[in-house]
């Protein structure tokens, strides 16, 4: 399956739609531990980049990657606006100028994302931030394509464990992003950038079965 | 949710458009990126900037004027602002001289003005930072993303732009901006919670006889809860900690700061002053200078933040210089 920058804009319409229909969750999520805009503020980024898809010069895969990143960095504010904005711009910077991608280069553009995170938010797992979901995710991704071969197979591995890694920030404590500051108090609820990435997990995943169904 | 608003997504400009006309003598307001900046900038002098999140005001915008901010940066209620507005911010100040970026210790905040430091750095811009980190409700930094910047952050900004005013450079004013960061420490209490107006519900809910102890500025709870108690209990539970945590010794002189969370009357503050200042005087330190009102808020909590700031006869003689801005004004 050769991915293309068609797939990637209704990837990005897709997270958009899923962000604007759950927004009150991820924000009643962060109101438990944090400071209660999550769901706001992404909505915001998501729907301006939406509104700068139609004027975009540069419609590239990574063209439309780094505007993505750009925007959520303008616009979204907080930790989740650069750090997904440079996982975003991480992701366009590694798929460089291919007009198509396929599955080798879709894992290097979401290692790459991660990696991004990690360096931005100097943080590692088990710290109840969004990379206990994301960093699963792309471990499954990878072990399940190099098992398998079989990229949907492998993308739908990867996002039952970001689901898993999602859940599994529930019990931890948090040491990292605001939710640190009530200590034992952050025990007992899901974080609310593992639940947004888990969200484009899944609109990852229903990008790609709809891609196969041609 | 109960607000003088007319749409949760307009609040912030609106509430800054209502501000440039208030004090047009003072500042101008930039839109997209939105930023306050002192009127006549750049000045020929080290730029000082900060930025936040909106609902603490009169923090940061409130300060931005002689002697102290040459511009703020105002993100969504209690979200971070954007790299865009600091860079900006940062080229509408720059006099040659370099700019400070004053930054409260919070996840977003830290990331959006470093990445901000990067892009004006990329452009020949000067650019040193400091990370205020006073409060002491934080217990470490192994186990959280460190102290979060509080009360301090007020005091810092009048001094270290007193001293940019006069004339220091940027490595001095970034010195004095750490001294004045490792000399104080602060602790806040809520007695009601807020609401994010875009959320439409309050951060926590706090029954009638509850209180939030170690609360930061952004509606978010506390390290713990307890039981209503009478204020003289409050205060020695807010300043305890204070005092053992630099610690403060017999001897020394600070500036006292109460501050209110935003719902607090003032006849409370001084009620808490009064209360403090008793303490103070039984471990035998001398408060050189005060400062009580509502400063560094959360919305329209209603709650009490302690500030003391340890101080040597430099930060007394810039804390004294003349400041006018639309949220502190002496001397001038």
């Amino acid at each position: 399956m050769q991915i293309t920058a068609d797939h990637v804009t209704s990837f990005l319409q897709l997270v958009a739609e899923r962000v604007k229909e759950q927004r009150e969750y991820l924000t009643r999520l962060d109101a438990a531990i944090g400071d209660a805009d999550h769901g706001v503020n992404l909505d915001r980024g998501f729907s301006t980049v939406m509104s700068k898809l139609p004027t975009a010069t540069d419609r590239s895969i990574s063209g439309l990657l780094k505007l993505t990143g750009m925007t959520l960095i303008s616009t979204v504010g907080g930790a989740s606006g650069p750090l997904y904005g440079t996982a975003f711009l991480r992701a366009g910077t590694a798929i460089g100028d291919r007009a198509t991608i396929g599955a080798e280069e879709l894992i290097a553009a979401l290692s790459a994302a991660l990696e991004g995170i990690q360096t931005r938010g100097k943080a590692t797992r088990g710290e109840k931030t969004m990379i206990d979901a994301i960093a699963p995710a792309v471990d499954a991704l990878k072990e399940q394509y190099a098992a398998s071969g079989d990229l949907l197979a492998a993308m739908r591995a990867a996002v039952a464990a970001c689901e898993q890694g999602m859940i599994a920030t529930e019990p931890m404590l948090a040491t990292k992003g605001r939710a640190s500051y009530l200590g034992e108090r952050s025990i007992g609820h899901r974080d609310p950038g593992a639940a947004s990435a888990f969200l484009m997990a899944q609109a990852m995943l229903a990008t790609l079965e709809r891609a196969a169904q041609g | 949710m109960k607000k003088l608003i007319n749409a949760p997504e307009n609040v912030v400009k609106e509430a800054l458009a209502g501000m440039a006309i208030a004090h047009a003598d003072l500042i101008d307001v930039h839109f997209d990126p939105d930023y306050i900046v002192r009127k006549g900038a750049p000045h020929n002098k080290v730029g000082v900037i900060s930025g936040g999140g909106s609902g603490h005001e009169p923090m940061h915008g409130g300060f931005v004027g002689y002697g102290m901010l040459d511009a703020a940066c105002p993100g969504a209620v209690f979200t971070s602002p954007v790299p865009d507005q600091m860079l900006a911010a940062t080229k509408a100040v720059n006099g040659g001289k370099g700019v400070l970026h004053i930054v409260k210790n919070y996840t977003g905040d830290v990331m959006n003005f470093e990445m901000a430091a990067e892009l004006a750095a990329a452009e020949g811009i000067e650019v040193a930072s400091v990370v205020t980190n006073d409060d002491v409700a934080v217990e470490n930094s192994t186990w959280t993303a460190g102290r979060r910047g509080v009360g301090v952050t007020v005091l810092l900004e009048k001094i270290v732009g007193a001293a940019a005013e006069a004339g220091a450079d940027l490595a001095t004013c970034k010195a004095i901006a750490e001294r004045v960061n490792a000399n104080g420490r602060s602790m806040g209490m809520a007695l009601t919670p807020c609401t994010v107006p875009q959320a439409g519900k309050p951060g926590f809910e706090l029954a009638e006889d509850e209180m939030e102890v170690g609360i930061g500025i952004h509606g978010e709870p506390g390290r713990r809860r307890e039981k209503i108690a009478p204020a003289r209990d409050i205060a020695e539970m807010l300043a305890s900690p204070i005092l053992d945590d630099l610690p403060f010794k017999s001897g020394d002189a600070v500036l006292a700061f109460v501050n209110g969370m935003g719902g607090t009357p003032l006849i409370e503050l001084y009620l808490m002053y009064n209360e403090l200042a008793r303490i103070l005087k039984d471990r035998n330190i001398t408060i050189a200078r005060s400062l009580v009102g509502s400063y560094i808020t959360s919305l329209e909590m209603a709650g009490v933040s302690f500030t003391l700031l340890r101080l040597d006869d430099e930060m007394v003689k810039l804390w004294d210089a003349p400041v006018h801005t639309p949220a502190l004004r002496w001397g001038m």
